[in-house]
């Protein structure tokens, strides 16, 4: 029987062998170092913040995995021997393989700042990070201030759980203005301001230059770059992205590049090893989409794929629309299409922005200036329909058409007050005006 | 495995999530408030009864509403559960325990003890407990308070005061404030005014609160409740048959149109004390896939029972009199075992499909029904049904259902095996309206296509115990019976992927291998077979 073997129980790894399980009865075994079961990484957070304990986490029972034969082995892989198809672990013993996928997901940046490494200083990613939060800032007597390094969406998670326990937070971001990069600017601002209604003290065009330690080798405190200024700490959060994790593939012959490099079909350039999720590099992107592509949904949907690529099947990696969400503070955020920040925006994008009274809702609608087909939507506040906007981008309908329909697309609670009339009457007033 | 470090018993350790300061006065103020009630069970006599009373109900209300505008005004509007398995009474810690004990205890006293809170037997005045309230229920209905009033008026208060911090917790969600504004007002009015005003107006009438539907309310078609009824005239025909009617036409539209929530969370007297007093303990019904097995036999059994003893109980006392009105026993075995076949036929012809192999078990279920029926109609005498007196099976039921099932455990045991226990395994009425809400209903959960990141909110929020976030990461729409509707799962969800709606029949089971976001060729491929 053909041994399927997966590094990582990360949603792609898992997502694959579910549907492996689904198609055939080939012998699957997932291997991770991390935790015993699968859990939901985007999850962490809430265990910290008290709303679940870490076995909520957890989205199959552990008799799943038996009932399911799928072998979960509890080890960290040290080296891959391509031409024996053999793992060997760090704890010394090996692995054959007839099919080998690696999903290991990604880990923190560091960027070489003197005293990255002191006790105190973590990301947040792995189930590690957050018993060592647990262990460094269990609340606000043992941790009198954190600072966090690294303005994105694990900063703002890390930041509100910070919060829950009501350790005072300093937040420094490189950017001028919250996930700009991403957002745009009337977003971004919204945000912003969001972050300082919690009490978050949030620092803008500001860059870590070194982390002092104490005589123990504790974090201390922070010193700013740009203003030399000295913040005292106990706990230090590196949240500047993530890259894949892939250092146990140096020395293979699986070639890399930032991260696994695969081709459409998640193929890496050895026969019989593929690699999907967080630390698969496309060679080539995929439309508007990254190479690397570190969001949860897409590990999941290359999972879906492969496993038919696996099971006979042979087919591409071919997602859909662009959709993403999250969730800053108390503030849902969902996007449809592709909308850009400044960054990267083509010429051809125009936005229309509506932003409510409150400050804590706003959409802002991206569509071709000329054609004024509608390319994606931001949507703040305010929860909207994916099937919806699927199909409209499907359809290419008119940002007028968007707009005009916008009801059919909310997914609110039922006795939510709507906005879509507010909206239709501010998008009407911008034609006016332009 | 728990995450939690510093699990401390000692009470000089400070918490990860603490109290303020106005906290902790607002729960003096309420301790102080209850602890007069426990002088008035010591038999403290009080110089002045209703002075008393209002100071002890007023002292609890007024702590929890400082405490909950402490809680939730200081802070933005948003989901509130920071902490709530780290505090001891939410999860299953010291205090859960100690609470726990003393509702149950209070429970037990309640239903087999009264004389334990001070009720007066043979004429003699009340004391204790009981007495204390005797000037409100003078006031309301002139007469002297029974345990039922004592109860009823904590109920009641309970369900204001913990409604009112309901509200404020999810200020930001209208659905869930119209939804407790709804149980706060059948509680108030319909379960504890109106009875006590119908006392007034003709003191023959039997207790009757109109929301409160068979087989819920399972006595109301005892002999001394139907008799009460039809000895008073018009007004009493009119009740028992809008008691007929609640069960035959009203519950199966609403159900239709809205799914069980427009009863269970919306209505419904225990729902509403589980919704508002019982909020902190909802995350500790469990979720796996045993529990969600016993569930299923557990309350079908009860929903049999309830059954069976409800048409031996009238049956027993159709025999009496069997000249001079139509409905003989013959004719009232026919109806019954007419109309569950006739329910039983229609679920068979519409819906055999969705069933799969529950349909095994639910003809099973149906034909034994029946055979109990059968053989009660053709061994039963006057006096005795199954071989064994009629009115032991309708007193085991009121024991063991009733009182100890739906009041011991099922509230005594809140912070212990969740707020729904009762609800979820033992409620009858809740079986009948999940059976159609799994069946017959417009309403669902629609899953937000392909946005669940499974963190596993909606499941670790769900009273019911329903692992909701196992159908959203599949991209499935929630349609179970046991569902109450109570819309927490969808307020917690952090990326807006549950709504909770009426919508057509069609599509609303859909099952999917392959989440929307995907190639469209592989969804194809994959989603119809």
């Amino acid at each position: 029987m053909e041994h399927i073997v997966i590094i990582g129980n990360g949603i792609s790894g898992v997502t694959l062998a579910r549907h492996i399980r689904k198609l055939s009865n080939k012998k699957i075994t997932i291997i991770s170092a991390e935790t015993d079961y699968f859990f939901s990484r985007t999850a962490l957070m809430y265990v910290y913040m008290g709303h679940m304990k870490f076995e909520h986490t957890q989205p199959y029972e552990n008799w799943f995995w038996k009932k399911n034969r799928i072998e979960l082995k509890k080890g960290y892989v040290k080296n891959v021997e391509t031409k024996s198809k053999t793992l060997h672990f760090a704890e010394g013993d090996t692995m054959q393989y007839d099919k080998l996928i690696i999903a290991t997901g990604s880990k923190p940046n560091k960027f070489g700042w003197p005293g990255q490494d002191l006790n105190g200083v973590m990301g947040m990613y792995h189930k590690q990070d957050l018993d060592n939060l647990e262990k460094h800032a269990p609340n606000k007597e043992v941790c009198k201030r954190a600072v966090i390094v690294g303005g994105g969406l694990i900063g703002i998670e890390l930041a509100e759980m910070l919060n829950s326990r009501s350790i005072p937070v300093t937040f420094l971001v490189r950017e001028d203005s919250f996930w700009n990069g991403v957002l745009p600017k009337g977003e971004s601002e919204m945000i912003n301001r969001h972050i300082k209604n919690h009490h978050i003290d949030l620092r803008l065009s500001t860059n870590l230059k070194e982390i002092k330690s104490d005589e123990n080798g504790n974090v201390k405190s922070v010193i700013i770059e740009e203003t030399g200024e000295e913040i005292p700490c106990n706990v230090v959060g590196l949240t500047a992205g993530v890259t894949p994790n892939i250092d146990f593939l140096k020395g293979s012959e699986i070639e890399l590049g930032r991260g696994v490099k695969v081709n459409r079909f998640l193929e890496t350039n050895i026969s019989d090893v593929y690699a999907i999720g967080d630390c698969a590099e496309q060679h080539e992107a995929i439309g508007n989409r990254r190479p690397i592509e570190a969001v949860w949904y897409t590990g999941r949907m290359m999972g879906e794929t492969l496993a038919q690529t696996i099971c006979g099947n042979k087919i591409e990696y071919k997602p859909g629309h662009w959709f993403n969400s999250a969730k800053f503070l108390d503030i849902e955020y969902q996007t449809y299409g592709w909308v850009f920040g400044v960054r990267g925006r083509p010429e051809h994008e125009k936005h229309f922005h509506w932003k409510h009274n409150d400050d804590t809702k706003c959409i802002t609608v991206a569509y071709h200036k000329n054609t004024k087909e509608f390319l994606g939507i931001n949507t703040f506040g305010i929860r909207m329909r994916h099937e919806t906007f699927d199909t409209w981008l499907t359809e290419k309908r008119n940002v007028d058409y968007v707009i005009n329909h916008l009801s059919e697309a909310n997914f609110d609670p039922e006795f939510y007050s709507k906005f879509e009339n507010e909206i239709l009457t501010a998008y009407n007033k911008q034609l006016q005006t332009a | 495995m728990s995450n939690k470090l510093n699990h401390s018993m000692s009470l000089a350790k400070p918490d990860a999530v603490d109290i303020t300061n106005k906290q902790k006065i607002a729960l003096a103020v309420g301790v102080i408030g209850l602890f007069i009630l426990v002088l008035a069970l010591f038999n403290t006599n009080f110089p002045n009864k209703a002075v008393f009373l209002s100071l002890s109900l007023g002292l609890i209300t007024v702590g929890t509403i400082i405490y909950a505008r402490e809680a939730y005004l200081t802070k933005l509007e948003g989901i509130k559960n920071d902490g709530v398995w780290f505090k001891s009474i939410s999860s299953r810690g010291v205090w859960g325990w100690i609470v726990g004990v003393i509702l149950t205890t209070f429970y037990i006293v309640l239903y087999f003890f009264p004389k334990y809170l001070g009720l007066g037997s043979d004429g003699e005045a009340n004391a204790g407990l009981i007495g204390l309230f005797d000037p409100l229920s003078q006031l309301l209905s002139g007469r002297n308070a029974s345990q039922w009033f004592v109860y009823g008026t904590l109920y009641t208060v309970a369900i204001l005061a913990f409604g009112y911090k309901f509200i404020l917790k999810y200020r930001h969600n209208r659905y869930q404030q119209i939804r407790t504004v709804s149980v706060m007002f059948f509680q108030l009015g319909f379960a504890f005014l109106i009875p006590e005003f119908m006392y007034v107006m003709n003191n023959d009438l039997p207790y009757y609160d109109l929301k409160s539907i068979w087989p819920l309310n399972y006595y109301i078609f005892d002999e001394w409740s139907v008799n009460g009824f039809l000895s008073n005239g018009n007004i009493g025909l009119a009740l028992i048959l809008f008691g007929i009617i609640s069960i035959f036409v009203i519950t199966p539209i609403l159900t239709y149109k809205y799914g069980k929530r427009w009863y269970c969370s919306w209505v419904c007297g225990c729902g509403g004390l589980a919704e508002t007093a019982g909020d902190s303990f909802r995350q500790l019904s469990s979720k796996k896939m045993s529990a969600w097995k016993l569930e299923r036999w557990l309350i079908h059994t009860v929903l049999v029972f309830s059954v069976v003893m409800t048409t031996a109980m009238i049956y027993t006392y159709l025999g009496y009199d069997k000249n001079d009105f139509w409905l003989t026993r013959d004719v009232f075995i026919s109806l019954v075992i007419g109309f569950l076949t006739l329910v039983f036929a229609a679920v068979m012809f519409f819906r055999r499909q969705e069933l799969g192999k529950d349909a095994k078990f639910g003809a099973i279920g149906f034909f034994s029904v029946i055979a109990l029926l059968l053989i009660m109609h053709f061994t039963g005498t006057t006096e005795h049904i199954f071989y064994i007196k009629a009115g032991a099976l309708r007193s085991a039921y009121g024991i063991y259902i009733g009182s100890i099932f739906s009041g011991v455990i099922g509230t005594g045991f809140y912070p212990i095996l969740g707020n729904r226990s009762w609800c979820r395994f033992g409620c009858p009425m809740a079986a009948i309206l999940g059976f159609q809400q799994r069946l017959f209903s417009k309403f669902r959960i629609t899953t937000n296509g392909g946005q669940c990141i499974s963190c596993g909110n909606c499941s670790n929020s769900c009273e019911m115990g329903i692992d909701v976030r196992a159908y959203a990461q599949k991209g499935e729409n929630i349609v179970r019976s046991s569902c109450v509707g109570c819309g927490i799962c969808s307020a917690v969800c952090p990326r807006g992927v549950l709504k909770l709606e009426n919508d057509s029949m069609k599509g609303r089971i859909n099952p999917t291998e392959i989440l929307l976001g995907n190639d469209v060729d592989l969804m194809d491929l994959v989603n119809q077979k």
